[in-house]
């Protein structure tokens, strides 16, 4: 089970912003993406999960095994907590959420309304879907925005008991987590031309 | 899918899920067809069945721009399209929750709104069965049109104008057959058709509805 | 050789190019020879007097009306199936000459039917069938208006064209059932083509033809448009991401 990159180009709205990207990640192994904003993080995690095609290159070993979170948590403000979480663990057909709940400290939470919550605590909700999923290869986008200290801890903690039970995480952020991890640094990333046929506006030059 | 249904249902029926706001809408409506054509009990009573299934359809295309709008916004529907769920089947769901808190307790309330309107005592039944067999597919053709303009500011309007063309033929049947009980012909054949027009429906577009989504959400 | 190497911009603009003329030239001289014979050279019908002159251009735009929708299937389902971007842009550069065509069909119809059948209206499944197509253009042009990166709008568009030429089919026959429901036995409608004889016959098919050119001439003169644009599009992206 190796999720493994080749050479692959991704667009935002028909333009190309980054090719020739490849790398392999293996179990227990984590990899974090960094640039500057607008180099492309989110379209590449996103075209990881499959939900944009890419342009050219060949993405394995991400068919059925993402877990993605992007910027948005997919929290329902009416569902309390352990509902969210509930209804996520039954969609990738499991039950059991207190081990999350536990991590991110949430269990005090369990059965407030999620549109109570801070936006940290939110995002801890968010993070801890991750953890009912049951799928190998975590894709978090800028997971640690709104986290205060001590949720950033947990946070670590949780990627790293991940990568220990033979997990892999692909990760996009700017802060220091402390799990040992690979870095790919994307800036100035581009494909050769020729590579890019699938980009919407090449047709036209 | 169970769960997504059962989630689906939760968040209508609690505080801003927008339950009932149809309904109320269709009570409207139907109170204010009186005012605008007169209360005279003959002409209301032939125009019953006709109103009365507009009444449904509006009400049902009001509350479409709610189907997949908050799980947008929200990231939900990121995370649906990335589960093992399939979306075609997400879709399905979703439609049929939205059939069981828009167009069922339409059906339920034609009846009394019926009287309103002086719909004859023989037209009640076809009403009732007409819209029970009709209001599916308007749920899953709306689910439809609220995936293709899905992410579009200010997409409600244009939803209106691609779904309510699409809604012509189960408008036509559907009013068709409520029109016949009523004064009392045969309906069998609008009647079917009508069925055929939902279960076709219900076969084909979640299909469409989860590529127009998936087009729209990358 | 293939026919598919016409779907690169490039290719297709130099086609275009060289059919364009012909394509103009002919169908004006096929509308005004079409339209010349019909009004000047073609006598009164013994029933319908003069008015039947306007079929020379109520049957050839409704003709087209329909026509044209079909070519935006067609071109809709190649995007879908092999992604190429002139058939896409062809498509929607037909829509709104479909949508002129539509209205035009109905009006001539309705100045038509106001002598004929003393009112302007009916809701003749043929008339309405019309109306229903009518409000397709619309829905099929506002979403390509609405969406705004472009190969998205494409993909959208063309789901909408699939899911509504099936629905557009399913109203047609619905509208058949429901107006013969009602009016029993359509007394309004004409059989045009039982009614009418080879003199009215040859400048009718040679205006049809001429409407025909006239469109293929337009969709080329749009599709060349439309691919200037997203021309302009993608090279300004590109300078964009260069700076």
């Amino acid at each position: 089970m190796v999720l493994r990159l080749t050479d692959v180009a991704v667009a935002r709205g028909g333009v190309p912003v980054l090719g020739a990207v490849t790398f392999e990640l293996e179990p227990g192994r984590a990899l974090v993406l960094r640039g500057p904003n607008g180099s492309g993080k989110t379209t590449l995690l996103r075209a990881i999960a499959g939900l944009q095609p890419v342009l050219s290159g060949r993405i394995e070993g991400a068919e059925d095994t993402v877990a993605y979170a992007g910027h948005a948590d997919g929290l329902k403000a009416m569902l309390s907590v352990a509902e969210n979480l509930q209804f996520w663990a039954a969609v990738y057909g499991r039950r059991e959420i207190d081990a999350a709940l536990e991590t991110y400290a949430l269990a005090p939470l369990a059965d407030r309304l999620a549109g109570t919550l801070s936006a940290g605590q939110k995002r801890r909700a968010g993070l801890a879907r991750l953890m009912v999923t049951d799928r190998p290869i975590w894709v978090l986008d800028e997971p640690t925005v709104s986290l205060d200290i001590a949720a950033v801890g947990m946070f670590a903690d949780a990627v790293r008991a991940h990568l220990d039970g033979g997990g892999m995480a692909l990760l996009a952020t700017h802060i220091d987590l402390g799990i040992e991890a690979q870095v790919l640094d994307i800036t100035g990333m581009r494909a050769a031309p020729d590579a890019l046929h699938g980009a919407s506006d090449e047709a036209f030059l | 899918m169970i769960a997504l249904l059962i989630r689906d249902l939760r968040l209508a029926l609690r505080a801003g899920g927008g339950f009932g706001l149809g309904l109320a809408f269709f009570l409207i409506l139907t109170v204010l067809v009186p005012f605008s054509v007169g209360p005279q009990s003959a002409l209301l009573s032939s125009i019953a069945p006709g109103i009365l299934w507009l009444g449904s359809l509006l009400a049902c295309l009001l509350s479409l721009d709610r189907l997949l709008a908050l799980d947008f916004e929200d990231g939900t529907l990121d995370v649906l399209a990335t589960a093992p769920l399939p979306l075609e089947a997400a879709l399905a769901v979703k439609a049929l929750a939205h059939w069981i808190t828009t167009g069922l307790p339409l059906v339920l309330a034609a009846p009394f709104l019926g009287i309103l309107l002086n719909l004859p005592p023989q037209g009640f039944v076809w009403l009732v069965a007409s819209l029970l067999l009709g209001t599916p597919a308007l749920s899953i053709i709306g689910t439809f049109g609220a995936a293709l303009t899905e992410g579009i500011k200010r997409g409600g309007l244009l939803m209106s104008l691609l779904v309510l063309p699409l809604y012509v033929p189960t408008l036509i049947f559907g009013a068709e057959a409520a029109r016949r009980g009523a004064v009392g012909m045969a309906i069998e054949t609008p009647l079917l058709l009508l069925a055929g027009i939902s279960l076709g429906s219900i076969a084909l577009l979640p299909f469409a509805a989860a590529a127009a989504l998936r087009m729209t959400i990358r | 050789m293939s026919l598919w190497e016409y779907a690169n911009p490039v290719k297709f603009l130099a086609l275009s190019a060289r059919v364009q003329p012909f394509a103009w030239a002919a169908a004006a001289i096929g509308i005004a020879v079409g339209l010349g014979w019909g009004f000047f050279a073609t006598p009164d019908d013994f029933r319908q007097g003069s008015t039947v002159k306007i079929i020379y251009i109520h049957v050839p735009s409704a003709w087209i009306a329909i026509n044209a929708w079909i070519m935006m299937l067609v071109a809709s389902l190649i995007w879908l199936v092999r992604r190429h971007h002139v058939s896409a842009l062809a498509a929607r550069a037909a829509a709104p000459v479909g949508l002129v065509m539509t209205v035009i069909g109905l009006l001539t119809g309705a100045i038509w039917g106001q002598p004929m059948w003393g009112t302007w209206w009916a809701w003749d499944p043929r008339l309405t069938s019309f109306l229903i197509l009518f409000l397709f253009y619309l829905g099929y042009i506002a979403l390509w208006e609405a969406v705004e990166d472009p190969d998205t709008a494409a993909d959208l568009t063309s789901v909408l064209c699939l899911v509504g030429s099936v629905f557009a089919l399913l109203s047609r026959y619905a509208v058949l059932f429901w107006s013969q429901g009602l009016h029993q036995g359509a007394t309004l409608s004409l059989d045009k083509e039982e009614n009418i004889s080879d003199v009215f016959w040859v400048p009718l098919v040679i205006s049809i033809s001429g409407f025909t050119l006239l469109f293929i001439a337009l969709v080329l003169y749009r599709t060349g448009t439309e691919i200037a644009l997203r021309r302009a599009r993608a090279l300004s992206a590109r300078r964009d991401a260069s700076a």
